[in-house]
């Protein structure tokens, strides 16, 4: 029965341990949110750990939404200090934080991702407006015949929605409702481009919820196949079919620009220059929030935030826009790099 | 027999033989259909695992490779030690980036302008500094001496070299520019390519630079996670099948307990992630991302698969034996830790293995608390933050770094080891102590 002790005490070590650590802290920086930022974030928390000998931090991959949630729940070493995110925080998630005594939050916008409609590099280049992608993707679109109603979306080819686009079924490849790339889609290319029609755009003060039904809801019948959240497994999926199109983050484009290609959206191609001079409309801007009361409890907050606003990690040439992202403006990079010296508390004005 | 034989002529009764002998290449068609069936079900099922397999290893094989370039770095004693005193400290914070860059500027001397450059430096990882880092840590007396050293190669290098980046396609639709494959030819002209083994693959922990990437830390995490899992879980899986199987009452509440306990065995495992999160993390305050956490809710995941193969064990085991040495005069106690469950103990064992192999491979529950995260340290204990082999592959997957393809495929190599090694340890222990009655 020795083994049966041993057991016995290693699982009363484990207990005691759990008071342990519950009472002493962490030593390690805790991050959750947008998986979109993930890439980014992981690549400074590494070098963080390596060059400033202070423990690596731990990133989470939760989502915008799922991350916000975890960060919100209050103060203490039991919470994450840091959330990304890949859309501005809502007005009730500042909310909720302020109710649950996060109440000194630290905004940092760190870039740009640009969102791309991508085809197989063999097939011809698609050129294409924000407006067409709504005809061609939305549930229901105002009917073809110009009368101010909305009918079932009834386009089953390009050539169906404009004369100039190619005579090919529409066949496109995206993310599903839980992700941030879908719900940043939404909002920049289909809401965008429905408000190119003036009942609609009427539509937006008076009946909201009808709004959002004209604009916001990607059809169901097949023509928008949702692919899962793996952007690797849509591009290989492009690779294999020449018809189909696919919606993702441009760093995956940046790595595989020798399988795929991205399509001219409103007259640009999704470039890096592109993107970053705002001629390519569809990008978003990447956020990540900082608990200002954790700063200086947990060691390495500090460290992470200069290592990020540093010209060397979000700069130009810096090795975020290696990794793909969209750098700022120089002027808004200044800007957000003094905030984060002076952890400046923001005050949730503007917020929605 | 009379009705049996054929010379008893004239006789108008069919006879039975006959109908049987008439029936009889049906049947045998039948049987000979039935048996091709099964064939064919095996073998497209042989198909499926080895197509599997096979893309995995034609994937996977040169992840456990890497590229490394070979350099005259000089550790140069006014960058590095100006004092020259040796003193650790400093030389741990000295820049060896710039050794680096210094090195391969003096590779290609005629190289200038800051783009060009940066494609320069850009083909060393940017690992090769900590390499140099550890190096000067490891010998001071490096400092001042120039040597030839191989570099680890940045991930767009690595894949040049092993093909998966295809020099012949138009250079502005690959990652690496026509400028880096001339230096790479150079480079290789004069034997300083070379492929090698990638031991790091198996020390490190995650990285975002897919060349200095590893599952060393997820390989410890899952080693944490499963010790805790099998020291809480053996035990209670192994008691609770002894109790339910030789000292229960057979009554309402015993079969209420055993209809209980089969239906958790199906209960989809990221509910007991839920659970993991609402008890352990949120009730209790346990922290995120802890192996101890996440072998507690692997061990309740496993407890039920142990629990049933714990029964089944103890029933194989005959009768006579209890009521042999109940006869002798032992104690009902006694008689079950001296004799049944030493000889339930081998299947019990294959249990408590494929219970483990199955929470080996598993990611769902680890999804809610915490466990699928970017953790670069190697975890050194229960709490600290880490994350699992099938995390690690999950993680990987979806990398947009085209060199993370063929590191997921080698991390499911791994993974797949240890799974066939465990179940074949299960098959072992069963054949070799196993005992037929």
């Amino acid at each position: 029965m020795l083994s049966k002790t041993l057991k016995l005490t290693v699982l009363a070590t484990a207990v005691a341990a759990t008071g342990a650590y519950a009472s002493a802290g962490r030593d390690y920086i805790s991050i959750v949110g947008s998986s979109t930022v993930y890439p980014f974030a992981t690549v400074v928390a590494e070098k963080v750990g390596k060059a400033k000998g202070i423990k690596t931090p731990k990133i989470e991959s939760t989502g915008t939404g799922g991350g916000m949630k975890l960060f919100c729940n209050g103060i203490g070493v039991e919470h994450p200090d840091i959330s990304n995110a890949s859309r501005r925080i809502k007005q009730g998630e500042f909310e909720t934080c302020q109710k649950n005594g996060v109440t000194n939050i630290v905004e940092m916008k760190v870039g740009y991702d640009g969102i791309v409609l991508a085809n197989a590099k063999a097939a011809p280049l698609m050129k294409i407006s924000r407006k067409d992608l709504y005809l061609a993707l939305s549930k229901e679109v105002p009917d073809p015949t110009g009368a101010p109603k909305m009918v079932p979306n009834p386009y089953k080819t390009w050539k169906d929605v404009s004369k100039d686009l190619p005579d090919t079924k529409i066949e496109v490849l995206g993310p599903p409702p839980t992700s941030g790339t879908r719900d940043a889609f939404v909002e920049l290319v289909m809401e965008e481009g429905c408000k190119k029609f003036d009942f609609i755009k009427a539509m937006e003060k008076e009946n909201k919820d009808g709004f959002k039904k004209a604009c916001m809801t990607v059809r169901e019948d097949g023509a928008y196949v949702e692919a899962g959240e793996n952007d690797n497994l849509i591009v290989q999926k492009l690779a294999a079919n020449k018809n189909a199109f696919g919606v993702f983050g441009f760093s995956f484009l940046d790595q595989n620009a020798d399988k795929v290609k991205g399509s001219e959206v409103e007259g640009a191609l999704p470039t890096f220059e592109n993107i970053a001079a705002g001629a390519y409309k569809v990008s978003r801007p990447l956020y990540f929030y900082v608990k200002k009361a954790h700063v200086d409890v947990i060691p390495g907050i500090r460290e992470y935030l200069t290592e990020f606003t540093s010209d060397k990690a979000w700069g130009k040439d810096g090795y975020l826009a290696e990794k793909g992202m969209i750098p700022m403006p120089e002027a808004e990079r200044k800007q957000f790099a003094a905030d984060a010296q002076q952890l400046k508390v923001m005050t949730g004005e503007g917020l929605h | 027999m009379s009705d049996d034989n054929p010379s008893s002529a004239g006789a108008p009764r069919r006879r039975t033989i006959d109908a049987v002998r008439a029936s009889l290449p049906r049947r045998y068609a039948k049987e000979r259909r039935f048996r091709l069936t099964g064939r064919l079900a095996v073998l497209t099922g042989l198909a499926f695992v080895g197509s599997l397999f096979l893309s995995i290893i034609l994937n996977g094989y040169t992840g456990f490779e890497q590229t490394y370039l070979k350099v005259q770095v000089t550790f140069d004693q006014e960058a590095l030690d100006p004092e020259g005193r040796r003193d650790p400290a400093a030389l741990a914070g000295a820049d060896y980036a710039a050794l680096v860059k210094r090195a391969m500027q003096a590779a290609f001397p005629d190289v200038s302008g800051r783009s060009e450059l940066r494609e320069l430096f850009g083909m060393v990882s940017s690992g090769a500094e900590y390499q140099l880092q550890d190096m000067v840590k490891a010998d001071p007396s490096l400092v001042g001496t120039t040597r030839d050293l191989w570099l680890i190669a940045s991930d767009d290098v690595d894949m040049v070299m092993k093909g998966h980046i295809d020099r012949r396609v138009p250079e502005d639709q690959r990652r690496v520019s026509d400028r880096v494959l001339g230096w790479l030819d150079v480079l290789e002209k004069k034997g300083a390519v070379d492929t090698r083994f990638n031991w790091r693959f198996f020390t490190n922990g995650d990285s975002r630079e897919p060349e200095l990437a590893g599952i060393g830390g997820a390989v410890m995490g899952s080693f944490y996670t499963l010790l805790v899992c099998l020291v809480i879980s053996f035990p209670i899986g192994v008691a609770a099948a002894v109790y339910l199987e030789e000292f229960a009452p057979k009554n309402r509440l015993t079969d209420l307990i055993e209809v209980n306990i089969n239906n958790l065995a199906a209960v989809p495992s990221i509910v007991f992630g839920l659970l993991g999160l609402a008890v352990l993390i949120n009730f209790f305050g346990m922290p995120r991302s802890a192996p101890v956490v996440g072998g507690l809710v692997l061990a309740l995941m496993v407890l039920p698969t142990i629990i049933i193969a714990g029964r089944a064990a103890l029933k194989s085991v005959p009768p006579s034996i209890r009521e042999a040495a109940l006869g002798v005069g032992a104690s009902k106690m006694q008689t079950v830790f001296h004799h049944v469950l030493p000889l339930a103990m081998p299947g019990m064992m294959t249990g408590m293995i494929i219970g483990m192999a199955h929470a080996l491979g598993e990611t769902a529950p680890l999804l809610m608390i915490g466990m699928v995260a970017f953790v670069v340290d190697v975890p050194k204990g229960f709490f600290d933050p880490s994350t699992l082999l099938p995390v690690q592959i999950y993680l990987w997957a979806d990398s947009p770094e085209r060199a993370f393809v063929e590191k997921t495929a080698a991390a499911i190599i791994v993974l797949l080891a240890f799974l066939i090694a465990m179940n074949a340890l299960a098959v072992y222990l069963r054949k070799r102590f196993e005992r037929r009655w």
